[in-house]
């Protein structure tokens, strides 16, 4: 898969699922129906692209479209 | 004067231990001072502020911190944790108030200069106070407003050589005892191999695509001081093959009182004369050691290097010369199913770099098993419980051994598979029945 086609894949998956911005890097994979390690390359060049961010709750690690979700109003950083 | 009232606080500082509250309290007077003219970066007053806030929290019952958050440095998933207070407008100087994991040295090791530049970049751009060293190990810097982030990352790397730590679904730092570097029971040099993984899983530590966190942790010895064998996914545990070396002149020297046993540590009142059979020789777990006509034996096949008789007569007993580490997986500490101590899948593996041995029989496929298989949250320890340790074994091509069963009948984790019985499973009724009755 190239990296067009899976930034593609992830942005239109994440945008349809409703009530939900943070997923899990295994959602990420099954969306993708790679394996881990190919899909974290994918995965990694969304986030230097910033497609993706990261969301970290200091012991567990999410991911979301970059500016989606209530967490960068609610934090004051916009 | 203090900017907030804290009587709960106030009480924490009256016990005999050195307190946190006071430690506080010193930066925010010197922060108040500023002698030194530092341009501080973030509000003066934070530590105030973090004063207030934790006080009321006290009244309350209740945290006001929010739980993570999106901060972070470009491209990295870890090092950096989202702190935001949900009173900002009663404690504006936390409103932002970021944890930094920052990479400790293998060992711990530190210049004077090193810690006095740490200091220095943290009092200036973040709130000054530390935690030397958190649990996973990093140097924690406590506290730092967004915009921060991105210079004190910079400064880091440019200045300073240092890297962030390990946080969220990712690799954590990997910690290490203080190894040959001062202690003569090191049984492999974990210093080297600390250092040697954090640069080789680099790409592990920093983009997060674990089911959870995953620790690495290497103690030189059973004594295991970094506790590896009970909080690292993975630990390794330096041991020896070969007899501990005896010498018979100074086991003497303990039994005539001439050296104090357990390097004189057991101090403060008078314990009485050494009695070697009662100290030690009855406290062997294992039976495996005799003290007759002033000479001390040790059956090796039976001791399993509990270290108790070392650690008592060091000058008499040496741990072995053919040295290396066994390695335990699946340890974590109580959230999901308990606490778990680490289970034995490598009963003895030289330690010699690069390490090729290690990373590519051991650590990479654990890896790739845990990633597919590994539901979300959830620890190595609890996906070996799942799948049971008969899996853990298949993935890595490591052959069942007497000594991961912790004690027979408890975890009898291998079984037979109907391709490894001759015949199979499929019996033919009519020939069984010929010599039993129904």
């Amino acid at each position: 898969m190239d990296q067009a086609e899976a930034t593609e894949k992830i942005v239109t998956a994440l945008k349809k699922k409703k009530g939900k911005t943070k997923f899990y890097f295994n959602d990420l994979c099954k969306i993708l129906g790679e394996k881990p390690r190919p899909a974290k390359k994918l995965i990694n060049k969304m986030i230097i692209d910033e497609v993706l961010e990261y969301w970290s709750s200091g012991s567990t690690t999410l991911y979301s479209l970059k500016g989606v979700g209530k967490q960068a109003a609610a934090e004051h950083e916009d | 004067m203090a900017k907030h009232e804290t009587p709960l606080l106030d009480q924490l500082e009256t016990g005999p231990w050195p307190s946190f509250v006071t430690d506080m309290k010193r930066e925010a007077e010197s922060r108040a001072k500023n002698e030194r003219n530092i341009e501080y970066q973030i509000p003066q007053d934070c530590c105030d502020d973090l004063l207030g806030v934790l006080e009321l929290s006290f009244k309350h019952g209740r945290t006001h911190w929010k739980h993570g958050g999106i901060v972070g440095v470009f491209g990295y998933g870890g090092g950096v944790i989202g702190r935001y207070c949900d009173q900002p407008e009663m404690f504006p100087g936390v409103a932002h108030f970021h944890t930094m994991r920052v990479s400790q040295p293998a060992g711990k090791f530190y210049t004077t200069k090193y810690l006095e530049d740490i200091c220095d970049l943290w009092e200036r751009r973040g709130s000054g106070l530390t935690n030397m060293h958190g649990s996973t190990g990093d140097i924690i810097f406590l506290g730092t407003t967004t915009p921060q982030l991105e210079e004190v990352f910079w400064e880091l790397g440019h200045n300073l050589n240092q890297d962030l730590g390990g946080s969220g679904s990712n690799l954590r730092t990997p910690a290490d005892c203080v190894g040959a570097a001062r202690c003569e029971w090191a049984c492999f040099d974990t210093q080297a191999i600390c250092h040697d993984f954090t640069v080789e899983y680099q790409d592990e530590l920093h983009r997060p695509a674990f089911p959870y966190k995953f620790k690495f942790k290497f103690d030189g010895c059973p004594n295991c001081c970094v506790a590896s064998i009970a909080r690292a996914d993975l630990a390794f545990v330096g041991t020896w093959r070969d007899d501990i070396k005896i010498d018979q002149e100074a086991v003497k020297a303990y039994v005539g009182g001439e050296l104090p046993p357990n390097g004189g540590s057991h101090s403060g009142r008078d314990w009485g004369p050494f009695d070697i059979r009662k100290e030690v020789i009855d406290l062997c777990p294992t039976g495996c050691m005799r003290y007759e006509d002033g000479k001390l034996e040790i059956n090796t096949p039976e001791c399993y290097r509990c270290m108790h008789c070392i650690n008592v007569m060091p000058r008499a007993l040496r741990i072995g010369n053919d040295r290396g580490c066994s390695i335990f997986a699946g340890a974590k500490a109580p959230i999901l199913d308990g606490a778990q101590m680490g289970s034995l899948i490598v009963p003895f593996i030289k330690v010699e770099e690069p390490y090729d041995e290690i990373k590519e029989t051991v650590i990479e496929p654990i890896w790739d098993w845990w990633m597919e298989e590994g539901k979300n949250r959830e620890r190595l320890g609890e996906l070996m419980k799942r799948q049971g340790f008969q899996k853990l074994l298949e993935v890595t091509g490591f052959k069942p051994d007497a000594r991961m069963v912790q004690e027979p009948r408890t975890n009898p984790y291998i079984f037979w598979k109907e391709d490894e019985v001759e015949g199979g499973f499929d019996r033919d009724i009519n020939e069984y029945r010929k010599y039993h009755q129904r």
